[in-house]
């Protein structure tokens, strides 16, 4: 087995700023109120994952998934602790950054799949197939400004899941996508899956975690509070008292992050 | 490029163990820009077409503001105070000057802005973030040229023969200035991350860098009136830069460019460009210092 992520005893803290402007420092400073406030948003945060493994990364709002997440795929640095991955990572906690909205959707493919490490070779020999999974038929060419929010989260997923990756990360788009589309979203995560490759999922949707992964971890406030099977990891956050979310289209699927 | 792993048909073992377990966030600075030319180029290709969108004259107007800047500095200047008699081709003389201004302050200016205006690709994709300064320089360094293009028509016009020590100095002008404006842009675009004031000051200083060159008065007043301290006025890289691009070209339109040449350049013009891309270098790593320091908050104070 090879490592594909380590993350050791990572804590990241983010500052509160009160006041920004001169005016309100002064007026905080003559009030001796505090002028800055921090607050961890994971502490001391450790695990590792193998390759091929398929992580769900549960929790409640603001336990700090987000924030991993960008820890995992190098947008931010951890403030103790560190993070190490092997390969290159894709994901679609980036799925509609890097679009720009003036430019057509063509253009924005072809920025958008460099920003992810993709080279103008790889992307031409793609496009048809990004284009094909994204459907987005003749608004290709109009600019991305005019897109709907679906038709925006289809072109993100689509560049995002032809990137060979070796790590790959999901959030934010199934929210957006219709029934069809998240159905034909979880046939090509499993695909992915299933090609041996790391997914690291974050999602609220238990039926879909327990379809997609293999694992869960759960963070409480910034801490891992559970680390294991994926049903054990579902009724530790007592999301499993929904017995009818057992179909392949479950309602609260995408209700991420 | 990172190393790719093509997809593996399906039953075909799958391997990754042969890549190193690194950071993700490890970027080294600049040299990164550098390995990454495809993303700059797709960066700066955006920022070109998206500066003249949906204008209908669209590239024109990269020769129509500095045209419309140099009537106006000609006719107040060269007429009204009467410069044009005593510095023949005085126009061509502020041409020089506008070029070189034009490229730098565009650099700040936009540079400084540019990670706060990129912040949907700042904050969650693990580009390197001295992508967006160095895309702005280039994007400036592209409206450069049409402006050099307008400059050597209206000089040819005059009857100026380009020379070779000349046209060195032309491109260690625009060394200095490239050099330059990208590490300021890095230090503001940063510092811009935290306050916001940082982009309104870089407003105040371009005005100082317009007035502290020998743009819109030639050299020769300053070294007549303050005498050898006028070293000091050398001291700055972008006056450098534009003593050496009126090296280049006015002084060839005039009558006598030997002449002019000994009277309104200071003496060995191209070894002070040289020191002063050699101090631009210098202001480089410093800036990429103190963008790596400031570059871990980025993404959270955005």
């Amino acid at each position: 087995m090879t490592t594909s992520i380590v993350v050791d005893d990572v804590s990241k803290k983010f500052t509160l700023r009160y006041h920004r402007t001169l005016k309100q420092v002064t007026v905080a400073a003559m009030r001796r109120q505090e002028l800055s406030n921090t607050f961890w948003a994971l502490q001391n945060v450790s695990f590792e994952v193998q390759q091929g493994e398929s992580i769900g990364l549960m929790g409640l709002n603001g336990s700090g998934k987000s924030t991993l997440l960008k820890l995992v795929n190098g947008v931010m640095r951890p403030d103790r602790g560190q993070v190490l991955t092997r390969g290159r990572i894709a994901g679609l906690i980036a799925a509609r950054a890097g679009f720009h909205p003036q430019l057509s959707g063509r253009e924005n493919i072809y920025l958008n799949a460099a920003v992810q490490g993709m080279s103008e070779a790889e992307t031409k020999r793609k496009f048809d197939d990004i284009v094909e999974f994204a459907d987005i038929g003749r608004f290709l060419d109009s600019q991305v400004g005019h897109y709907s929010s679906g038709m925006t989260a289809r072109l993100g997923f689509s560049v995002a899941v032809h990137v060979d990756s070796d790590i790959f990360l999901a959030d934010e788009v199934l929210a957006v996508g219709d029934r069809p589309f998240k159905k034909k979203c979880m046939e090509r995560m499993k695909e992915i899956r299933d090609s041996g490759r790391t997914i690291f999922y974050v999602s609220h949707a238990p039926g879909s975690v327990r379809k997609m992964c293999n694992r869960v971890i759960v963070l409480e406030e910034g801490r891992v509070g559970f680390d294991g099977p994926t049903d054990e990891g579902i009724s530790y956050l007592k999301y499993d008292n929904k017995a009818d979310d057992e179909d392949d289209t479950d309602d609260d699927l995408g209700a991420d992050i | 490029m990172t190393a790719v792993e093509e997809t593996p048909a399906k039953g075909e073992p799958y391997d990754i163990s042969h890549l190193p377990l690194v950071a993700p966030s490890a970027t080294t600075g600049l040299f990164e820009v550098f390995r990454r030319r495809y993303l700059l180029r797709l960066l700066v290709r955006r920022e070109i077409s998206a500066r003249y969108q949906a204008s209908f004259l669209g590239i024109l107007w990269s020769y129509v503001n500095p045209f419309t800047q140099f009537l106006l500095y000609y006719f107040i200047l060269g007429i009204v105070v009467g410069l044009q008699d005593r510095f023949q081709n005085f126009a061509v003389h502020v041409f020089c000057g506008l070029v070189v201004v034009s490229f730098f302050t565009e650099t700040f200016n936009a540079g400084t802005r540019s990670i706060v205006g990129n912040k949907q690709l700042v904050q969650k994709l693990a580009v390197p973030r001295e992508m967006f300064p160095v895309a702005s320089m280039l994007v400036s360094g592209y409206h450069v040229i049409p402006q050099l293009a307008v400059l050597f028509v209206v000089a040819l016009a005059y009857g100026w023969t380009p020379d070779p020590v000349g046209m060195l100095g032309l491109f260690v002008a625009l060394l200095i200035v490239g050099t330059l404006g990208t590490a300021l842009a890095l230090l503001f675009s940063a510092a811009n991350v935290f306050f916001r004031d940082f982009a309104q000051a870089v407003n105040v200083l371009t005005n100082f860098v317009r007035f502290g060159v020998p743009m819109i008065y030639p050299y020769t007043l300053v070294s007549e009136r303050f005498g050898s301290f006028a070293q000091f006025y050398l001291l700055n890289p972008i006056a450098d830069a534009v003593l050496l691009v009126q090296r280049a070209i006015w002084v060839g339109t005039t009558s006598d460019p030997a002449e002019f040449t000994r009277m309104h350049i200071p003496d060995n013009i191209l070894l002070i460009g040289l020191g002063a891309f050699g101090g631009s270098l210098v202001v480089l790593v410093i800036g990429q210092l103190v963008f790596s320091r400031l570059e871990n908050k980025i993404p959270e104070r955005l």
